[in-house]
């Protein structure tokens, strides 16, 4: 322990001298940064801190060096993100190449794949979407109808995936493809990276109920894929998805932690200002009583990001991480909805005047969080996922 | 005004067992589990047994030093913290022991931070050598978990104090060789020792839905000596809700192992019991309930093993402790009395009748929560310390 205390230390002591000035303390959460690709337009402190955390390796920071990651082992990547919370310092870089497709080369792709595509991530090149649900495939993934057909060096692809979340400013997109519809369904699914610029690949916005378009629909016509795009075995696709599937819960997990860290204080601050005070209380004991709740859940909610984090072995997501998403996504239903029902008539405002710019995202965000106990594996199917692989509940 | 959230700290200390607490917690396990099996509860229970646990088991836990955990090398104990301690409880929460852990260590607690001089160290020595039961007698009939404002009272007299009151439910009372009595002296708090054959003081068996033992005790112009009053003022009321605070850390542990022994005997249940020819736990109605119980006992861990850790941390202010001791007895309160009804109700018929561990679970759960304050107490005293 006395060597992560030096290497908090040291960590602690290069990020207040080389983080833009501007960024410091400007830290909203674990997705609020800049999110690479080609199509990206970084402000100028933005630009400086991706280069200063890329000549440290610091964008990936448990990544191996050969691909421009820091080599860092987990116990000193949690006390690099320690130290970067602890300065609330935006992460140097967001996405879904750093959590969720990278994780996966990593654990599964072959060497020629991890050359070609990690160090693009790690650098913010190249921004990656997920291309899993379909119109009929949606808790039931595995019965997804996305064809893709064989053709000499090649595969061709037509379907249509949805829910993709930022597809119209990505550059690739992994997709789970059928190759094969005459076995057990999840038997004939691969693993296929696809470049969004290739021939007849389409992305569509999907506007929500919160006003916001995070998704989008994407349409593929006859797309030609190279076969070296293929993650793990032709067919095997489905044990590669899965164990995505696993980071990307542990990242929607924490990154809900990090978005609850403040609940409690702007909780407090709109019953106040709202209800009012006495002797610097809330004038309202039910309310004081309901904020107090889902505080002390977020709390137990983060504590338990926290020692699951700690009690992974090897920096690998258990399956206890449904827990976190399931409980996280609640959490932050339940802050929203308090806080609409805090806000009272004031949070009926759709735009316009008579409503502050506070009242109105707040809002926005109470619809938004209807979506979390959806996105990413619905409650429902977390929790079989929990009774089935955690508590070995028979089927 | 308001404190700091208690959690940024407490995310940074650990939250997992390094190898000698693994090992203390495996002892703890093969202790318990040989000794002391539920079963015993019932037995206790249905002889009527005065005491309430075996006098020969107690003794054996304070020669295998146990009952000294907490207590500091210098005063003779072990110093492994309220962590170390904690292993400890969890385990005797599992097989619901009845044997004084918790009031013990509570007394200790209370001791060790409302009281100077020679009595401390005497007290203290008495307890871990399991030769007295040092009970706290602060609760009383109409109060509820402010324990600063005693309806008992102490007039000084000519030699000493004399003390009139009433105190209820006082757990081990009917058997404490010594009671710790919370009482409005003319200068406000004090806190009493009171030895049990203390003319004036009577003492009646209550029977409580957990079985454990307690007393309603009468305090009738009992006379006791000056140097009975062991701390007074505003300094001994601050540090008695210090003391509570960290036995509350420890009730919480016990609760803690009892909802995870709660749902691990539902899960058994589940995959043994079957109908329309499948186990129960095939189905999804069942599933889903299972799960969200595993959830809250996941939480409520966090939660407890991270005040336990508060409370270990030198460089903890009060504040924090006090704050981390309201949210695990409030999160591990909740998921207790609800690993226990959602038990009973995936156990169905046999849930409620007495041959099934899990009944007894809910009995237990009901007056570990109405214990050192319930969710909703703990909840407001959140609130006022987070400056809401």
């Amino acid at each position: 322990m006395a060597d992560l205390g030096a290497f908090r230390s040291e960590a602690t002591a290069w990020l207040r001298a080389h983080v833009p000035p501007a960024l410091l303390g400007t830290r909203k959460g674990a997705f609020d940064g800049y999110w690479g690709g080609r199509g990206g337009a970084p402000t100028d402190d933005e630009r400086r801190w991706l280069d200063l955390a890329l000549s440290r390796g610091w964008t990936a920071p448990t990544w191996p060096t050969r691909y421009g990651g820091g080599g860092l082992d987990p116990a000193e990547g949690r006390e690099l993100r320690a130290a970067m919370r602890e300065l609330s310092v935006p992460p140097p870089l967001v996405g879904f190449g750093l959590t969720m497709i990278g994780p996966t080369l990593l654990d599964f792709g072959s060497d020629a794949q991890k050359a070609e595509h990690l160090p693009p991530i790690v650098r913010g090149e190249i921004r990656w979407c997920q291309g899993y649900s379909e119109p009929d495939a949606g808790s039931d993934l595995a019965g997804l109808k996305t064809r893709a057909i064989p053709d000499g060096d090649d595969f061709i692809v037509n379907g249509q995936k949805v829910w993709t979340s930022y597809a119209d400013a990505s550059d690739w997109i992994f997709c789970l493809v059928r190759t094969n519809p005459d076995v057990k369904k999840q038997a004939g699914i691969t693993f296929l990276l696809i470049d969004m610029a290739s021939p007849g690949v389409q992305a569509r916005r999907i506007q929500l109920i919160s006003g916001a378009s995070p998704f989008c629909e994407v349409f593929l016509e006859d797309v030609r894929v190279p076969r070296a795009h293929v993650v793990g075995e032709v067919d095997g696709g489905w044990t590669v998805g899965k164990a995505l599937l696993l980071y990307e819960r542990s990242m929607i997990g924490e990154a809900i932690a990090g978005q609850l860290a403040g609940a409690e204080a702007s909780l407090v601050a709109l019953a106040k200002d709202h209800l009012g005070e006495r002797d610097g209380r809330i004038d309202d004991p039910a309310v004081r009583e309901a904020i107090a709740r889902n505080s002390m859940g977020e709390t137990a909610h983060r504590l338990t990001v926290a020692r699951v984090a700690q009690e992974a072995t090897a920096g690998k997501p258990s399956a206890a991480s449904s827990v976190l998403k399931v409980a996280g996504s609640e959490l932050k239903q339940r802050r929203w909805d308090l806080a609409a029902r805090v806000a009272g008539p004031q949070a009926l405002g759709w735009e316009g005047p008579g409503f502050s710019d506070d009242e109105l995202a707040a809002t926005r965000s109470w619809l938004r969080s209807r979506a979390n106990t959806i996105e990413g594996g619905t409650s429902e199917i977390q929790l079989n996922i929990l009774a089935k692989r955690v508590l070995g509940l028979p089927t | 005004m308001s404190a700091p959230s208690p959690s940024s700290t407490a995310l940074t200390r650990r939250l997992t067992r390094d190898e000698d607490e693994t090992f203390l917690a495996e002892e703890a396990a093969r202790f318990v589990r040989e000794n002391s099996p539920v079963e015993r509860v019932r037995t206790l229970r249905d002889r009527r047994d005065e005491t309430g646990w075996s006098r020969d088991l107690w003794a054996t836990l304070a020669e295998l030093g146990w009952t000294a955990l907490t207590t500091a090398p210098e005063d003779g104990g072990a110093g492994l913290g309220l962590f170390g301690a904690s292993l400890l409880l969890e385990e005797a929460g599992r097989r619901l022991m009845p044997e004084p852990l918790v009031p013990s260590f509570a007394a200790l607690e209370v001791l060790q931070r409302c009281v100077a001089g020679s009595a401390r160290g005497r007290l203290v020595r008495r307890i871990i050598e399991g030769e007295a039961v040092v009970a706290l007698a602060l609760d009383e009939p109409r109060g509820r978990w402010d324990y600063g404002a005693p309806a008992t009272v102490a007039a000084s007299a000519a030699t000493g104090w004399t003390l009139r009151g009433t105190k209820s439910q006082v757990r081990e009372g009917h058997v404490a060789d010594v009671l710790l009595v919370s009482a409005t002296t003319p200068d406000g708090f004090g806190l009493f020792e009171v030895p049990w054959d203390a003319s004036g003081l009577q003492r009646e068996r209550q029977t409580r839905i957990d079985g454990r033992g307690a007393a309603l005790i009468t305090l009738d112009h009992v006379e006791v000596g000056p140097r009975a009053l062991l701390a007074k003022g505003p300094d001994a009321r601050r540090a008695l809700r210090e003391g509570l605070d960290r036995a509350t850390i420890l009730l919480a542990s016990e609760m803690l192992g009892g909802a995870a022994q709660a749902f691990a005997d539902t899960l058994v249940y589940l995959k043994e019991r079957e109908q329309f020819g499948v186990p129960i736990g095939s189905f999804q109605a069942l599933q889903h309930r299972a799960a969200r119980v595993f959830m809250k006992v996941e939480m409520a861990r966090s939660a407890v093993v991270a005040a336990a850790r508060a409370a270990d941390d030198p460089g903890a202010p009060a504040d924090e402790v006090a704050r981390m001791a309201s949210l695990a007895k409030a999160v591990v309160g909740e998921a207790y009395l609800h690993a226990a009804g959602e038990g009973i109700q995936m156990h169905g018929g046999v849930g409620v009748t007495d041959e099934y561990d899990i009944g007894l679970h809910l009995k237990r759960a009901r007056c570990a929560e109405a214990t050192w304050g319930d969710g909703v107490w703990h909840r407001r005293r959140w609130a006022r310390l987070g400056g809401y």
